[in-house]
This record gives structure tokens, C-alpha cells and sequence, in this order.
């Protein structure tokens, strides 16, 4: 916490929290993984979970809630070579409006060696009335690693008249090269049109689900539909997109939970 | 001087006589243009069959949705591309930012047309690299920045250039889908083009950026209905656009 | 019915290099002879290509592009015909505006010609066939070196006298279905007698392809015209 007092007192305060989880794999000679870093700060609390063939788990715990305005937190996982670490959270993440009337920030770096295989499965991000987050989220895999990375967006809860204002970008690099750069704007204040039949459509509730393979260099799974608002992408590399866009996150898990399923089977060509 | 006697006396110049060439503009602006577009409708024919785009409000809805994200980032690959960066790299640039294979193909089809197109109009060396470099298409922003330089125009041209057709051909698609009044298109492209000329703007200085900061300075503004309308419009047996 | 045979083929040769498009391929022989088939929706020009292909792929190395307002029905057709193998059909979309597509903005088609001409290797002959339109579409010559104009005789038989650029300029004229006249009430000599007018002397040729051998006349011309292109210097 490099926030000055407490959790508790930098709420509110301009500068928010600033808040920082880290969590480090590392194989532990045993053919499991070991978590020699694993790290949490005021709001990002992380646990460590039970879990077997050779996967290190851990849980980010909302231990206060957030991010509220001005808050600034940041998770950092990284898979060393031959780890497997699958990283998820307890609880879905709320972001809501701070005193300050600041943005908040949530940076996600996601780094996973040769032969690692890195899970990045948090719950959904709901974007709460009033609240300005600014999500971005950056996977840096090396040739030969794998990776799931899933992200949900539920704007507004039940209730609210109109959601916050979120920016949520993705971004993932295979080797030397971006393979998917891409941003959203939604919410109050976003560019015009974002609710519109280009964009949204009126959907409250979107997901991405991201997979790299070095598999899919040889065998690219072929793009499909996944029913009316979804569809699975081949990148231009190594990687697949799955974008699905639906009425609520229930919806949306369903769409993503399937390919993540599909692609896991064995015979996942057509 | 010659002595020669007319008539007619034009008298001085009003002013300053322009020296930024404009009708270059123009004529690559124009929706005839004669490099594939017109085949073309941007994704509004899969909206248009999804009744997502059904009149005037809502054609300028999604108009407005695909200026501020394809629009901007085809803005800022052309402006970048005129401004003279590696067309190499802007093109690894578009496909990280465009996820759906059917609209980086698309991109493809058009940015060879229009390069086809624009060898015969405005021949230039650096076109001809261009299309040695990429013989089945670079993205058609990129192409469009090479071509914006090949006819003597800046950054700001291509910029916008882009931006505009990101709406006028979904405007045009619509007139032909819907039966929509000629007029509450134009009206619709009236009504953005303020919009387009902040987007224009806005992406001119992302691609100023892009030499210190490299492509990772341009926008990526994303539109999942677009994406995933893409893939679902390459699957129909039957479409009147290619797109 | 042959009425009229110009064996000279009509100009426009040098002409039809539009889009930056030589003639001539990189080793220095001439490109394969573009020729355009238009109508009216209905008249016959998928089943003229069909009966052409049909007949002239023994001799030419043969490709079709077509491009009917709904994608992919034509060459749809072409393929359960079996006239030709798939990878030597291309459909293009014309985004509602079939004309445009062939005059207008030529792109999708010269892109079209030039991958089916990469995939095929060196081609003789593609045929560009438009979608069904009205009698004012013609092909550009930027796109085709030759044009045919097909029409039937359950149209009416008056359409040659109302003419339109497609009557009256095109290369050649084909009045197709004359099998089905005594139906229709179509007085054949008299459609013969008014495209001649039209026509200035530009042949033309009717047909019916429930005949044996039906497209004779017309592959015959479109062999006299192969022959020229590549005799010509």
C-alpha cells in the first residue's frame, strides 16, 4: 500500500488506493508448481487453493471491495517456464464511484514463459452507476506457452438507470508480436454510438475469452458463431478470440464456458 | 511579359492563393472511386437483416458506433501510413485490431482494389513497393495512406478520409437495403460529419505519436457487434455485399 | 440462325487495360481473352456460359466469374452442371448494384479474373458473366475485351427495337429460347430484322440450347475472337 495511511483512511482521498497482487509460478521439482511470490494488498487479498495435475491455484479475496474512484490496483501473475498457474477470484468485482469524482484503474499483467500455462478465470467485473474504471489488461505469452484468459462486463446492477463508464482493454503478445490490441469505451461520456446496433446493441453483459496454443499455429480452430450475439476468432497468430455479447452475465458465462469446453475436448477441429 | 490583349482582366487575386491541393481529396473521397467499395455495405447488411438497423435513427446510431471504433482506427492506420511509417508494421497493426478473420480478409480485398486502382491513377514508386510487399493486400487503411501520399496530401487527408468512408459507405449500403429516402442518409452523414472531423483530428495525433511511441500508440477502439456480425455475414449462402 | 458473322474483331483491344491492366502477362504473352455475357434477369446467360464451357474446354484453358445479385446461385449452377471444376468459378458480390460491378467500378471483377488466372495458371478464356439486369448494362471495357448481349424471345419480341447500349453495341447479340417463339408469340424474322437495324451491321446470333449443339454459332464467335487476341501483335 503506497497510499497514504491505511486502506481504510485512502479511501476517498484524491489519489485513491493504490493497491498491487502479485503471484509468481514457478515448477517445484516434484511436477507440481510452487508459488515462491504470492502477495496481496488492502483490496487484493490473494489465497492460495487446493488443486491438482500439477496446477498452483489462488483466489484474488475482495477483501474491502472496489475499485472505488481514484483507486489504482494491479495484479501481476507470472508463469515461469514449465509452471502451471491457474489464477481466478472468490467473488465478482464491483466497481462503483469514489469521492474524489477520479477515475479508477485496474491493470492486469498476465506473463507466461516457454512450456507455462497461465489461467487467468476472475468472476465478472460489474460496472456500477456513477463509477469510471478504466480496465486494462496486458498478456505477454512466450512461443510455446499457453494461456486462458476469460473477462466479463456486466454494465450496471440491477437496478442502476444507467451503468458507469468503463474502458476495458485487451491486450496480448505472443513472442515479439501484438496479436489482439483492442478497447471498449462504454457507459456515460463514452464515444457516440457505443449502445448502438455497431456496438452494443443494448447488451448489458459482454465476455472475452482468450486462448493461446502453439497448437493453433498448425491447426487454427475455424471461426464460427456461437449462437445469435458470439463468435469465435482465429487471431492472426497462435491465439483465438471469443466474444460474446448477452442480456446478463449468466448468458455470457454459458457462450464462454462452452468454447473454453470445446476447445478443451480433444477433437476440437470441425 | 507578352503583350497580350484580352478582354477579359481577372484583375489580382482575391487572396492567398491555396497551395494544399484539395480536389485530390475529392477525387479519392468519392464514393464512385472506382476501388471496390460500392460492393460493400461496412456490416450494415447483417445489422439490417438482424433489425438492428431499421431507419434514419438508427442507421446514424450505427454510423455513429463504427466511426468511433473501426473509423478511428483506420483513421489513425491511414494518417500514420501518409505520415510515412512502415506500412509493414501498420499492417501488423491492423490485424492486431481487427479479431474477426471475415473483416481482416475484407480489409485485404479493398486494400488491393483500391491499390489496383490508385497505380493507374496516381503512379508511384512507393505503390509499387506497396503491392510487391503485399500481393494478396495490405489493409485498406494502410494502402489508403501510401495512396493519400502518392497523390500529394498529408496525414490530416487520410485521417479523414478514412473516417468518412467508415460512414458513407454504411449510409449508401442502407439507401440500397432499406429503400431508405436518399435524403435521411445524407441527412445522417450531414449530422455525423462533425463527428467525423473530431475523429479525424483525433487520430492525426494518435499517428503523430506513433514514431516515438511506436504502433502501439494507435487507437483500438473495438465493436463487438461489428466483429461478430462480420463472422455471421461471411457465413450467408446468399448477400448482396461482400461485407 | 446465323444472320450476320463480322469476323473482324471490333477494336478496343488496346483499350482493355483498365486498372493498370497490361494485356500482356509478365513472360510477354498475351492474357487470357475476357469476354462479358449481360442481359435481362432470366434470358439465359448462366446456361449460354454452362453450353460454352461445355463446349470450348477441350480446346481453352477456361474460367468463369459471375456476378448475380445474389452471390454464389450462378456459379452454383455452373458447378452442379459440372461443367467446370470449382476452383475455376468465382462469384463476386455486387452490392445490390449489378451494373456498377461490371462499369461502373471494375474492381471486385479484375480481382476476381486475377486470382482465378493465379490459381488456374495461364488461362485462355474467362468469361465474366453480369448479374441479370436491365437493357442498359454494359460491360466496361477495362473489364472485358468482348461483349455478348443475351436476350430471349419470351421477353418480347419488340426489345430489339427499343434497343439500349446492350442491343446495340454490344459484340454480339444472342436472341436465346428460340424454341420457345410459337408460345409466346414472339415473330422471330421480325426480332432478326430490328436488331440488324439496331445493330449496324454487329452480328448476331439465335439460339436455343434445347437444340444438339445449340451454342455452336456463339462458341464458334468466341473462338474467332480467342484467335484474333492472340494473334494480335
Amino acid at each position: 500500500m503506497t497510499a497514504p495511511g491505511t486502506a481504510e483512511a485512502g479511501r476517498g482521498a484524491p489519489s485513491g488506493v493504490r493497491a498491487t497482487a502479485r503471484v509468481t509460478a514457478a515448477p517445484d521439482g516434484r511436477g507440481g508448481t510452487a508459488l515462491p511470490v504470492l502477495t496481496g494488498e488492502g483490496p487484493l487479498a490473494l489465497r492460495r487453493v487446493r488443486a491438482d495435475g500439477g496446477w498452483a491455484r489462488a483466489l484474488l479475496v475482495g477483501a474491502m471491495g472496489g475499485p472505488l474512484g481514484g483507486d489504482r490496483l494491479t495484479v501481476r501473475a507470472h508463469a515461469r517456464p514449465g509452471a502451471r498457474l491457474g489464477l481466478g477470484s472468490a467473488a465478482a468485482t464491483l466497481a462503483l464511484p469514489g469521492q474524489s469524482g477520479e477515475a479508477a484503474r485496474y491493470d492486469v499483467r498476465l506473463t507466461a514463459d516457454a512450456g507455462a500455462e497461465l489461467r487467468w478465470l476472475p468472476e465478472q467485473l460489474i460496472v456500477g452507476a456513477g463509477s469510471d474504471l478504466a480496465v486494462a489488461t496486458r498478456a505477454d505469452v512466450a512461443p510455446g506457452a499457453r494461456l486462458v484468459l476469460r473477462e466479463e462486463q456486466v454494465l450496471g446492477r440491477t437496478g442502476d438507470a444507467a451503468p458507469g463508464r468503463l474502458t476495458s482493454g485487451l491486450r496480448l503478445r505472443v513472442g515479439e508480436q501484438v496479436l489482439l490490441e483492442q478497447e471498449l469505451t462504454c457507459g456515460p461520456g463514452a464515444p457516440g454510438g457505443w449502445d448502438g446496433p455497431a456496438v452494443l446493441g443494448g447488451h448489458r453483459a459482454l465476455g472475452q475469452l482468450l486462448v493461446v496454443r502453439p497448437e493453433f499455429t498448425a491447426t487454427p480452430p475455424v471461426a464460427r458463431l456461437l449462437g445469435d450475439h458470439a463468435a469465435l476468432t482465429p487471431l492472426a497468430g497462435p491465439a483465438v478470440l471469443v466474444q460474446a455479447l448477452g442480456r446478463d452475465a449468466l448468458e455470457v458465462r454459458r457462450v464462454l464456458d462452452g468454447a473454453l469446453a470445446e476447445l478443451d475436448a480433444p477433437d476440437t477441429g470441425p | 511579359m507578352a503583350a497580350t490583349t484580352s478582354a477579359y482582366d481577372p484583375g489580382p487575386p482575391p487572396g492567398p492563393v491555396p497551395a494544399a491541393p484539395r480536389a485530390a481529396l475529392l477525387v479519392l473521397a468519392d464514393g464512385r472511386f472506382p476501388a471496390g467499395g460500392h460492393a460493400h455495405s461496412g456490416g450494415v447488411e447483417e445489422a439490417v437483416a438482424a433489425r438492428r438497423v431499421v431507419d434514419g435513427a438508427t442507421l446514424e446510431a450505427f454510423c455513429r458506433g463504427r466511426l468511433h471504433t473501426a473509423g478511428l482506427v483506420a483513421a489513425a492506420l491511414a494518417a500514420a501510413a501518409a505520415l510515412g511509417t512502415d506500412p509493414v508494421a501498420l499492417d501488423r497493426a491492423a490485424d492486431a485490431r481487427t479479431p474477426s478473420p471475415a473483416l481482416r480478409a475484407t480489409a485485404r480485398r479493398l486494400g488491393r482494389q483500391l491499390l489496383r486502382t490508385a497505380r493507374a491513377t496516381w503512379p508511384h514508386p512507393e505503390l509499387d513497393a506497396l503491392a510487391s510487399a503485399f500481393p494478396r493486400g495490405a489493409h485498406q487503411p494502410v494502402v489508403l495512406g501510401a495512396v493519400v501520399r502518392a497523390a500529394g496530401l498529408d496525414g490530416a487527408d487520410a485521417a479523414h478520409c478514412a473516417a468518412y468512408e467508415s460512414v458513407s459507405g454504411p449510409a449508401s449500403a442502407a439507401v440500397r437495403l432499406l429503400g431508405l429516402d436518399p435524403c435521411d442518409a445524407t441527412r445522417v452523414l450531414a449530422a455525423v460529419a462533425p463527428a467525423v472531423d473530431r475523429t479525424g483530428a483525433e487520430a492525426v495525433r494518435a499517428a503523430l505519436r506513433v514514431p516515438e511511441s511506436g504502433t502501439g500508440a494507435l487507437p483500438a477502439a473495438s465493436a463487438p457487434l461489428l466483429e461478430i456480425g462480420a463472422e455471421a455475414h461471411a457465413g450467408w449462402p446468399v448477400r448482396l455485399f461482400a461485407s | 440462325m446465323h444472320l450476320h458473322h463480322d469476323t473482324e474483331p471490333h477494336g478496343h483491344h488496346g483499350a482493355a487495360s483498365g486498372g493498370g491492366h497490361p494485356p500482356v502477362r509478365p513472360d510477354g504473352t498475351r492474357r487470357a481473352l475476357r469476354v462479358g455475357l449481360g442481359g435481362p434477369v432470366g434470358s439465359g446467360k448462366t446456361a449460354t456460359v454452362a453450353a460454352l464451357c461445355g463446349a470450348l474446354r477441350d480446346e481453352l484453358s477456361l474460367a468463369v466469374v459471375t456476378n448475380d445479385i445474389y452471390t454464389r446461385e450462378d456459379a452454383e449452377f455452373l458447378l452442379r452442371e459440372g461443367v467446370l471444376a470449382p476452383e475455376r468459378i468465382s462469384a463476386v458480390e455486387t452490392g445490390a448494384c449489378p451494373h456498377t460491378a461490371i462499369r461502373d467500378d471494375i474492381s471486385a471483377n479484375l480481382e476476381a479474373v486475377e486470382d482465378l488466372e493465379d490459381a488456374n495458371g495461364p488461362l485462355d478464356l474467362v468469361l465474366v458473366e453480369s448479374g441479370g439486369d436491365n437493357l442498359t448494362a454494359t460491360f466496361s471495357r477495362g473489364l472485358v475485351d468482348a461483349q455478348i448481349f443475351v436476350i430471349d424471345v419470351a421477353g418480347g419480341d419488340d426489345v430489339p427495337r427499343k434497343g439500349g447500349p446492350g442491343i446495340t453495341t454490344a459484340d454480339l447479340l444472342v436472341v436465346n429460347k428460340t424454341d420457345l417463339a410459337p408460345y409466346v408469340g414472339a415473330d422471330l424474322a421480325r426480332m432478326a430484322a430490328d436488331a440488324r437495324l439496331r445493330r449496324g451491321g454487329l452480328p448476331v446470333v439465335l439460339q436455343s440450347l434445347r437444340a444438339p449443339d445449340g451454342v455452336r454459332e456463339v462458341a464458334a464467335w468466341v473462338g474467332a475472337r480467342r484467335a484474333a487476341w492472340v494473334a494480335h501483335p
